[in-house]
């Protein structure tokens, strides 16, 4: 069962949640503040990362900032609907996806769940694809541009290999929202923009005029034509 | 709750009240006053034609008055002048001729030539006559200028008389004196014998003439200088009228902060500053209003944030409540349970009256992106397992654009409403008209009674006082409703040929602009 670190400052939220977690057999670790949660991050070596965007002091999107400098984490902010603006600059700063408080416990495992599962590779296949100078490892999950090696965030690797899985398909966000975060089809299409952004910066050349991940108008995006 | 926290909150809080307050003041395009209608044609006398009427009619009707006097003042002057002279001379050359005069015409007639030679101020004619002894200075032996008037009035008196005359055209002054008889030392009688002079006045009526051209040409100019200070006057007025009406429709626009500047002390200053003072008075009252409704929009805000943090703790748990109630006695099982479902239906009220104060404040924002209008519909009922109880005609390849989530919230509350209020089958219908998607859900119940048709968008409306509780929040239809005219759209509320309840979505296919905002 996935280590989970929790880092909530309303007790009442802390509390409700590490229990129903725990229920399901998650193995849970809280932290009140950003600061103490970036300490027991070291510690406890946690398979996730849930992360209240408002907290006192250092605030969720600066935790995120920092963990991304140094680790591909998975994580997920809590978020109040409400404070949209405050997810777009979370997801900017690298996280893979969010909750709306207040939230059911179901609906969190699912969330932690779906952002945890790897994308099959499929059979058949060499495990190793060449896509103009970037490589990607279905098996090993590893993406290299031009022999480098790529640091990506779960969300971002699962997208790419999504959209690589079928080069030069058209998937519109609300089919990317389905596959790769398995929200239902009405998710919030800003998660997928945020996150092809994200990966642009990483692969393309200049991500002003992209190669790789290119955009259609009206309809989404898709791989290539190279 | 924490201290910083709550403060991070507020503050996020405030920012979308201030956006209320700023959109309060917006002027709302429908309201708003077309200035078109407002163009109105100005009647054919208006106040500038008016005044410089008045101010002609004045200036002449004083130049006429003055001039009119002035010329009989100056004509009779002229003419009692040139009279008095030629009656004065006359009547001495008379009388001091007198005792001399025979009555033989031809004697006669020398004594007239030299009484006209001595005419004054102009040549005359003299004549005499004695019976029917007719002679005169002139060719003709009898006068046709001399009326019987005069020859009756100079017989009658015995200093003689004058009489104006115009003959021909021809302006003259006739003079009639008798001679005398010395009868004695002081005492005389008429001799029968009457001489009169005819003189031409020609020189005074062309005086007079001068006198009326003279006026005229006086009175032109006048009129015309009457002009300006007319035209200055009606600008003095009119200026300030414009600057009020300007002023007027400005704030019928809604800039309450409009003034006018006040120039001078006349009256129309004295309406500036009414005016002045009336608007601001306006623009205090609407702020407080403002800010009440901002404060109580506030307060509705505050309340729903407040409450979603301790909801979020419990609703965590209502799982592990669900789970362990078997294992319990049995009413303390009852309590459990109720208290996990109504921690649910807590939480669903809660996100909506946040929704609907997030569109109170203006702060709900559409994310639109194109899709396929059929799918997202059929992933909705999918969703909810609505598949089955829903007959749906959606035809492929209608493209919108459109925010997903809240045209799931839409059609998710219309499906959900027709499904617990009307009575299956219900359909859903999907089409488009002149740019306008069309979305139509339509049940198979009883329909909704007129008396409530009107109220069914309203908030936490009861369509039947005795439940008091549904089991939506009350707020669905409502949050429907913003959310369609979020997309620029409009709802509304029928009940179909065969009774069922049809509630009918349109929104413009191409968002709430037209425009083509988002990336993808």
């Amino acid at each position: 069962m996935p280590r989970v670190l929790l880092i909530e400052d309303d007790p009442s939220v802390r509390e409700g949640v590490e229990l129903g977690l725990r229920r399901r057999g998650h193995e849970v670790r809280t932290a009140a503040t950003g600061e103490s949660g970036l300490a027991a991050l070291a510690e406890f070596r946690p398979d996730l990362l849930l992360l209240d965007l408002m907290l006192p002091g250092m605030n969720g999107v600066q935790v995120c900032r920092r963990v991304r400098e140094d680790s591909q984490l998975p994580i997920i902010m809590l978020t109040a609907r409400g404070d949209d603006f405050d997810v777009v600059i979370g997801l900017e700063a690298g996280a893979d996806d969010y909750i709306v408080k207040p939230a059911r416990t179901e609906v969190i495992e699912a969330r932690i769940r779906a952002v945890l599962r790897r994308i099959e590779a499929p059979g058949g296949r060499p495990s190793v694809e060449f896509h103009g100078e970037l490589a990607v490892d279905r098996a090993g999950l590893t993406v290299a541009k031009n022999g480098e090696r790529l640091a990506l965030a779960p969300s971002e690797m699962k997208l790419l290999l999504h959209l690589t899985a079928a080069p030069e398909q058209v998937f519109s966000r609300q089919q990317l929202l389905e596959h790769v975060w398995e929200h239902s089809y009405h998710g919030d299409a800003r998660l997928v923009d945020a996150c092809v952004r994200r990966l642009r910066n990483k692969i393309e050349d200049t991500p002003g005029s992209p190669r790789y991940i290119q955009t259609l108008r009206g309809f989404g995006y898709r791989f290539g034509p190279l | 709750m924490t201290g910083p926290r709550t403060g991070g909150a507020a503050r996020a809080r405030r920012r979308g009240a201030d956006r209320a307050a700023a959109g309060a003041a917006d002027v709302r395009p429908g309201s708003a006053v077309r200035p078109a209608a407002r163009d109105r044609r100005i009647a054919p006398f208006g106040l500038r034609t008016r005044l410089v009427l008045a101010f002609l009619l004045v200036a002449a009707v004083s130049a006429g008055t003055t001039a009119t006097l002035t010329y009989r003042e100056a004509r009779s002057a002229v003419l009692a002048s040139a009279q008095d002279t030629a009656v004065a001379s006359f009547r001495e050359q008379v009388e001091t001729l007198a005792p001399e005069l025979p009555i033989d015409p031809v004697l006669l007639r020398e004594y007239l030539f030299v009484i006209a030679s001595k005419s004054k101020p102009h040549p005359w004619v003299v004549f005499a006559e004695y019976g029917s002894l007719r002679v005169s200075s002139g060719t003709n032996p009898a006068s046709t200028v001399i009326t019987p008037d005069l020859r009756r009035m100079t017989l009658a008196r015995s200093r003689g008389s004058f009489q104006r005359v115009v003959s021909a055209g021809v302006p003259y002054l006739t003079i009639g004196v008798p001679v005398l008889v010395r009868t004695g030392p002081g005492s005389s009688m008429p001799s029968g014998l009457v001489l009169f002079a005819v003189m031409r006045m020609t020189d005074e009526e062309a005086n007079v003439d001068a006198l009326v051209t003279a006026a005229r040409d006086g009175a032109l100019p006048g009129l015309a200088a009457a002009l300006i200070p007319a035209l200055i006057a009606a600008r003095g007025v009119l200026r300030p009228v414009r600057q009020l009406r300007r002023a007027a429709r400005s704030m019928g626009s809604g800039r309450l902060d409009t003034r006018i500047p006040v120039r001078g002390s006349d009256e129309l200053a004295d309406l500036a500053r009414t005016f002045n003072e009336s608007a601001g008075q306006l623009e205090r009252s609407v702020d407080e209003l403002q800010q009440a409704e901002a404060r109580a929009r506030r307060f509705a805000s505050d309340v729903s944030h407040e409450l979603r943090t301790p909801l979020a703790g419990m609703l965590a748990v209502t799982e592990v409540l669900d789970e362990d109630a078997d294992g319990l006695d049995p009413d303390t099982a009852r309590a459990v349970r109720l208290i996990s479902a109504e921690t649910g239906k807590l939480a669903v009220l809660v996100e909506d009256l946040m929704e609907i104060s997030r569109f109170d404040a203006r702060a709900a924002e559409l994310n639109t992106d194109e899709v396929d209008v059929g799918e997202t519909v059929r992933k909705t009922l999918d969703h909810r397992r609505w598949g089955e109880r829903v007959r749906t005609d959606l035809p492929d390849g209608i493209r919108a654009r459109l925010d997903p989530r809240r045209f799931d919230v839409v059609v998710a509350n219309l499906v959900g409403n027709a499904l617990r209020h009307g009575s299956e089958p219900v359909t859903v219908r999907l089409s488009v008209q002149g740019g306008l998607l069309v979305v139509e859900v339509a049940d198979s119940g009883p329909g909704i009674r007129p008396e409530v048709l009107p109220h069914i968008f309203e908030r936490f409306y009861k369509a039947d006082a005795a439940r008091t509780r549904s089991t939506g929040s009350g707020l669905g239809l409502a949050i429907t409703q913003e959310n369609v005219r979020l997309h620029g759209g409009t709802i509304r509320a029928a009940n179909g040929p065969d009774g069922g309840a049809v509630l009918t979505v349109e929104i413009p296919l191409h968002g709430p602009h037209g425009s083509q905002e988002a990336t993808a």
